[in-house]
């Protein structure tokens, strides 16, 4: 179990060392200074208190995405409908904290649970579908995902309309906004709220129902196979449907998250871009509840610092992008790297075996010249 | 009056339905195959950037034709050679292939963005010429039929046209037709009749990107004018029409058709007395839903490439 456990991390670092690799030489190619660059990004992400506060800011809804993709994953199904959860998520937040005129400590509970339902209910069509019809999730999810991004699209304009724009909503109220004046202050002026610890709470709820529940250890097993899962009884359709509404429930309190959190008001003609990278969050953090946190406060970095460094250089902030999406692949290859590392081992066993005496066959084939 | 409208609309929903045609075709070969392409809208994104950059780089020292005609053909290789990470990824590493496409979507979008600013400052990159519609001559005289199909045509519509007759017939008719599809059913029984499995998966993915690339610069050419990083969901679309399409080749010529033409009506309702009543936000969802819909009524007993997804293992019965 131990050896898993540093294989994941091995992975997951050599993945981040080949994405900042390809972006160093993204630089390199567009005439920048990697080093300097490096230095800029990172520095802006982590300077200052303000700044730390910035980056966790940035990282929570990331966290929320990253949860609900990874919760997905281990029961076997691919989740690439967060960013629409968010987006439902986000509406139900944001609708709820414009029109209910509740004071703050009442308003907050109901707007953080409206998101989760709202997100929940953006997951339950594709698991239902995919239980009872068969329909692919992945197909299924990116509809999903549409259908929330044009659904929003005439929403928020109709009802929700800002006093300038007509493509954002109006600014939500202080007692609707996940930003509390005691985190503010302490952080001296950032975006953090809270938010990240309801993420944080998220991370431990998740961890609980995945490794201590009867719930989590059927989900698990559906993910391993699920027809023997099924055969020992577990039903699998229920858990299918259970799983993505969980996993939807995350993204809709990232959306919260996200609206009425870091931002406090809507963008219409966005689907939100941590929905997608929720999936390279996941993949980093080997689709562990802590992997996840760990993952997405690593890409909150990035995210938050890039700013900050395309003020200083001439880098264009989309770095930040491409190294996570190098990221992503390299982490999805890591088959590659596992089998590398494996060949490694075995020319390095090989080699010390070498004093031993071979048996009459080895002797055979390395006469015939065959070893390898 | 309802046919003026038709016959307005119809050029439109055929230039907006040429790339998604492209696309799902490039997919065809790809799922025929057995791997499945999800990386097909980010292809689509590094065409529509190579052709953007091609075209606006040349078009004032050639002539426009000649600039837009490189730009097609330099988006189509730079498809391909794109989708060979996603070939290396999914065909001889076995990685999972919905992984690796998404990681073929983030990195064109983030790498093509980040060029495209690099380059431009902004992001965007404009061209001065795009293709222009022409009527066919003769053929538009046609009563009916002419108003339709042969008025205010892209040349590049005849070209998609032509490619798809030539996929149906190579899938079809010939020898590697048969293997492509072979490997996508049942990849251990086309090693044993002495296909190389990893060979034909390749050469389709490759095919797969090189259709997607088309795909994006020509919605370049033909009505985006201006690269600004996204084709907006169309090659995802794209992946729908070949399933709604039933993975052939007349089936996504009807099921893009369809998308086309439900996404001009959406696009023009506005204009259009009997549809400005429809809310908006029926007529934009529409296209998604029936999807869904066609989706429940065709999962159940599909006609997908068996081994669609599935990583080949030679030791695997």
């Amino acid at each position: 179990m131990k050896k898993e456990i540093g294989q994941e991390y091995t992975v997951a670092l050599l993945a981040i060392g080949l994405g900042l690799l390809a972006g160093a030489v993204l630089m390199l190619v567009t005439g920048n200074n990697p080093l300097l660059g490096f230095f800029y990004l990172f520095s802006g992400g982590l300077m200052n208190i303000t700044r730390i506060g910035n980056t966790l800011a940035t990282a929570t809804p990331l966290i929320f995405t990253g949860l609900s993709v990874a919760f997905a994953f281990r029961t076997g199904l691919f989740n690439i409908g967060a960013a629409g959860q968010m987006l439902i998520g986000g509406l139900c937040a944001t609708a709820l904290g414009l029109t209910l005129p509740w004071p703050k400590p009442l308003l907050l509970p109901v707007i953080v649970l409206a998101a989760a339902l709202g997100g929940a209910l953006w997951g339950l069509v594709p698991g239902w579908l995919k239980a009872k019809f068969n329909v692919h999730e992945v197909v299924c999810t990116i509809m999903m995902n549409w259908i929330a991004y044009w659904s929003v699209y005439y929403i928020v304009p109709a009802y929700f309309k800002g006093a300038y724009l007509e493509t954002e909503s109006r600014r939500i109220p202080e007692a609707a906004s996940l930003k509390v004046g005691w985190l503010t202050r302490l952080f001296k002026g950032s975006y953090i709220n809270l938010g990240f610890f309801i993420a944080i709470a998220t991370v431990l709820i998740i961890a609980y129902i995945l490794d201590r529940t009867t719930l989590g250890y059927e989900l698990k097993a559906v993910g391993y196979n699920r027809d023997a899962a099924e055969y020992a009884g577990i039903q699998a359709n229920r858990n299918i449907i259970l799983s993505m509404m969980i996993a939807g429930a995350c993204a809709g309190l990232g959306g919260a998250a996200f609206y009425v959190g870091y931002a406090s008001n809507m963008q219409i003609g966005v689907l939100p871009s941590q929905g997608f990278d929720g999936i390279a969050v996941a993949l980093l953090g080997a689709n562990s509840p802590w992997g996840v946190f760990m993952a997405a406060i690593f890409f909150g970095l990035l995210h938050s610092g890039k700013g900050f460094m395309n003020a200083m250089t001439k880098v264009p902030p989309e770095i930040a992008d491409s190294i996570i999406a190098t990221i992503i692949y390299f982490a999805a290859t890591s088959v590659l790297m596992e089998r590398l590392r494996q060949r490694l081992q075995k020319r390095r066993q090989a080699r010390d075996k070498t004093d031993l005496p071979l048996d009459p066959e080895a002797k055979l084939q390395e006469k015939v010249g065959g070893v390898g | 009056m309802w046919w003026h409208l038709i016959e307005q609309i119809f050029p439109y929903a055929i230039a907006y339905t040429v790339p998604l045609l492209i696309t799902a075709l490039g997919g065809l070969y790809s799922e025929r195959s057995g791997v499945v392409n999800i990386g097909l809208e980010g292809l689509m994104v590094v065409g529509f950037f190579t052709s953007a950059l091609t075209i606006s780089r040349l078009e004032s020292s050639l002539s426009p034709v000649v600039a837009i005609g490189l730009g097609l053909v330099l988006a189509t290789l730079a498809g391909a050679v794109f989708s060979l990470l996603h070939a290396f990824a999914s065909v001889t590493l076995n990685a999972n292939q919905v992984i690796s496409g998404t990681a073929i979507n983030m990195l064109a979008g983030a790498i093509t963005v980040y060029l495209a600013r690099h380059i431009t400052g902004s992001g965007n990159i404009l061209i001065m010429n795009g293709l222009i519609r022409r009527n066919v001559p003769v053929l538009s005289k046609i009563p009916i039929l002419g108003p339709l199909f042969f008025t205010q045509t892209y040349v590049t519509t005849w070209l998609v046209l032509a490619i798809l007759l030539l996929s149906w017939f190579l899938l079809y008719r010939t020898p590697f037709g048969l293997r492509l599809r072979a490997c996508g059913e049942h990849p251990q029984a086309a090693d044993a009749a002495g296909i190389n499995v990893y060979r034909m998966r390749y050469i389709a993915v490759l095919l797969s990107g090189a259709c997607a690339g088309l795909g994006g610069a020509i919605i370049l050419v033909t009505y985006a004018g201006e690269f600004n990083g996204t084709v907006a969901g169309l090659g995802f679309l794209a992946l729908a029409a070949l399933i709604f399409g039933q993975w052939k080749p007349l089936g996504i010529l009807g099921a893009t058709f369809f998308f086309g033409l439900a996404s001009t009506i959406a696009n023009v309702s506005q204009a259009i007395p009997a549809l400005a009543k429809v809310p908006g936000i029926f007529l934009k969802n529409f296209p998604y839903i029936v999807t869904l819909l066609v989706l429940v009524f065709f999962s159940k007993s599909t006609q997908a490439p068996r081994a669609a997804g599935e990583p080949y293992d030679k030791g695997k019965r």
